[in-house]
């Protein structure tokens, strides 16, 4: 085993029934990593991250986590992961320190709960019952009881659903704190920000296979795509003929240049001889989320796609989940 | 040595949610004493022939809810709190610890000891002061505390068994009790079986676990005669739902 590598995974299948969830996927994670899993529901990504943790055997391949077989040495490997699942796991008639006190016990050599309560922010709420706290709090508290056992790689479940920005952006900090406490992270969510902001690494998995690999900079390509300048031209002056233009639903001209600043250039010059204003330019570098949409063939064949994530075995409902 | 260590400080968390939920500490702990009053306050003075006794209603009724106590506290409770925590994903967080699962089940099994242990007791001290009930003692204690405990792990086995039949935390109450309340008055919990009682009910009774428990328990309270084959009985129906526990009980939540 390599040991700079947390998780390594070659080949890996998983079928229910008939129905093959996994098809053969190959990733490895670098210790002290943020590393993003993301696809639609049903994607297979819950059944990749399960298998990690030790929750379901595999059918084939090689998976090793943190230089553990999660099957044979499921017990050995519990001691050294945290696991932050979605939403609703939480005793709501357990106080914050109870909570934490509580799950700090079945580890060897945890860290100290006041410590934890800290690094999550929740300090102040620490005698308050899970009840009484709000889904953001709620949330930071189930971070906060992964991490009591001083794990080496976390895995964290759509850890943002549901919050408000102002949330969000707590929670992200309390995330980026744990890679520089040095631990590794296995991160899913339906939040392109969220990735983009916190992933070092994303891998994009769809219908069983990992269709991109990447940084959220370069994932499918995303650094080569054309930037796209979009304008609203009056109904009686047409967009200057030296540039290819799309005009779309919404009265916006789009162009796709190669070259940006001779484009522009042309712009500029046709709206000054048409005495035109320029307050609705706009030029925009593709998006995470238009990349990610383009890898799993959402506008191809939406309806496919809606199909797999209602096939999908393991689909949870949330429920108790205390955004109360 | 570690898993008994960690059961133990398990049973400390779980009783405090226990205490601090209304719906488990009214419906497990507040039901059976209500029961006992509202029974005694309308059937009280009335005697009634209980094997080769003539018993008091009053003392009856001390011992049936006694019975009914430490069936809601081990059986009721178990099953329903077990469903709930399965189906919010508390279960299958602990299976995700190095918390062992002996520790977090026997901590369960534990806890509705006690709190069926405090039910029965309290229950005692009720019919001691106010309902003439005869409190065991010497070798007949000890025999009534075997039943007691017998008891309350078998319907704690029980409950965990029937949790593979309940789909989710709003299907469980309903499954719950209409597993355990016919069950109640076909063995003569709320209203005791007379000779004149159909032989079908006599029946069911003889099959299912409630009534020999209850008889080990009127043997406590009442006098009447105390048999192995009940504690027997009641054994080997925990022994089933421990079977079927094993088989099929589930850490996650139902997809």
């Amino acid at each position: 085993m390599n040991s700079d590598l947390a998780v390594e995974v070659a080949g890996l299948k998983k079928s229910y029934g008939s129905f093959e969830a996994v098809k053969g996927i190959d990733f490895h994670i670098s210790t002290g990593e943020i590393f993003s899993l993301l696809g639609p529901n049903g994607a297979g990504k819950t059944t990749t991250i399960e298998i990690l943790e030790g929750f379901r055997e595999k059918n084939s391949g090689q998976v090793t986590v943190l230089g553990l077989n999660p099957e044979k040495d499921r017990i050995k490997l519990k001691e050294h992961i945290g696991i932050v699942p979605q939403s609703g796991s939480l005793d709501r008639y357990l106080t914050v320190i109870e909570t934490v006190t509580m799950y700090r016990g079945y580890y060897q050599n945890p860290m100290a709960a006041e410590e934890v309560i800290e690094l999550v922010g929740l300090e102040v709420k620490k005698n308050e019952r899970v009840l009484r706290l709000s889904g953001g709090q709620q949330r930071r508290l189930e971070v906060a009881i992964a991490l009591v056992g001083n794990p080496d790689l976390l895995f964290l479940d759509e850890p943002t659903t549901g919050f408000d920005p102002a949330a969000r952006r707590e929670t992200w900090q309390v995330i980026k704190g744990l890679s520089e406490m040095g631990k590794t992270v296995l991160l899913t969510t339906h939040y392109m920000d969220e990735a983009e902001f916190l992933a070092d690494r994303i891998a994009v998995i769809s219908g069983g296979l990992i269709v991109a690999e990447g940084t959220p900079h370069n994932l499918g390509g995303r650094d080569k795509l054309l930037p796209r300048i979009s304008l609203t031209y009056p109904r009686d002056i047409l967009p200057p003929e030296e540039l290819k233009s799309e005009r779309q639903d919404n009265g916006d001209t789009v162009f796709q240049a190669e070259d940006l600043t001779s484009a522009i250039h042309i712009i500029t010059e046709h709206a000054k001889a048409n005495n035109l204003s320029l307050e609705s330019l706009q030029i925009v570098r593709p998006s995470l989320e238009d990349v990610y949409l383009g890898l799993i063939g959402y506008n191809e064949d939406r309806d496919q796609v809606e199909e797999m994530s209602n096939a999908k075995p393991g689909r949870r409902t949330r429920r108790g989940s205390g955004r109360r | 040595m570690k898993s008994i260590r960690l059961l133990l400080r398990q049973v400390i968390y779980i009783n405090k949610a226990f205490w601090r939920n209304p719906a488990s500490a009214f419906f497990t702990f507040a039901f059976p004493i209500m029961f006992l009053i509202i029974f005694n306050a309308l059937l009280g003075n009335k005697t009634t022939h209980i094997g080769d006794k003539i018993s008091h209603y009053s003392t009856y009724y001390v011992s049936a809810m006694a019975t009914f106590g430490l069936i809601s506290a081990s059986y009721t409770n178990i099953a329903i709190n077990i469903s709930y925590a399965r189906d919010t994903g508390i279960l299958k967080r602990i299976n995700g610890t190095p918390l062992p699962k002996v520790s977090y089940i026997g901590a369960r099994v534990l806890h509705a000891l006690l709190v069926a242990i405090l039910l029965v007791a309290i229950t005692a001290l009720f019919g001691r002061f106010f309902y003439q009930a005869e409190l065991p003692s010497g070798l007949t204690l000890l025999r009534f505390i075997i039943a007691l405990v017998v008891g309350a792990v078998s319907f704690s086995a029980l409950g965990f068994a029937i949790t593979a039949k309940v789909k989710d935390a709003d299907a469980s109450p309903a499954v719950v009790n209409a597993s355990i309340f016919p069950l109640l008055f076909l063995s003569g919990i709320f209203i005791p079986l007379g000779n004149n009682a159909p032989s079908w009910i006599h029946w069911i009774a003889r099959i299912f676990p409630v009534w020999h428990f209850a008889l080990s328990m009127q043997a406590g309270f009442i006098g009447t005669a105390y048999n192995w084959t009940d504690v027997i009985v009641v054994a080997a129906w925990g022994l089933f739902g421990l079977l079927i526990s094993i088989r099929y009980f589930r850490w996650e939540p139902a997809r």
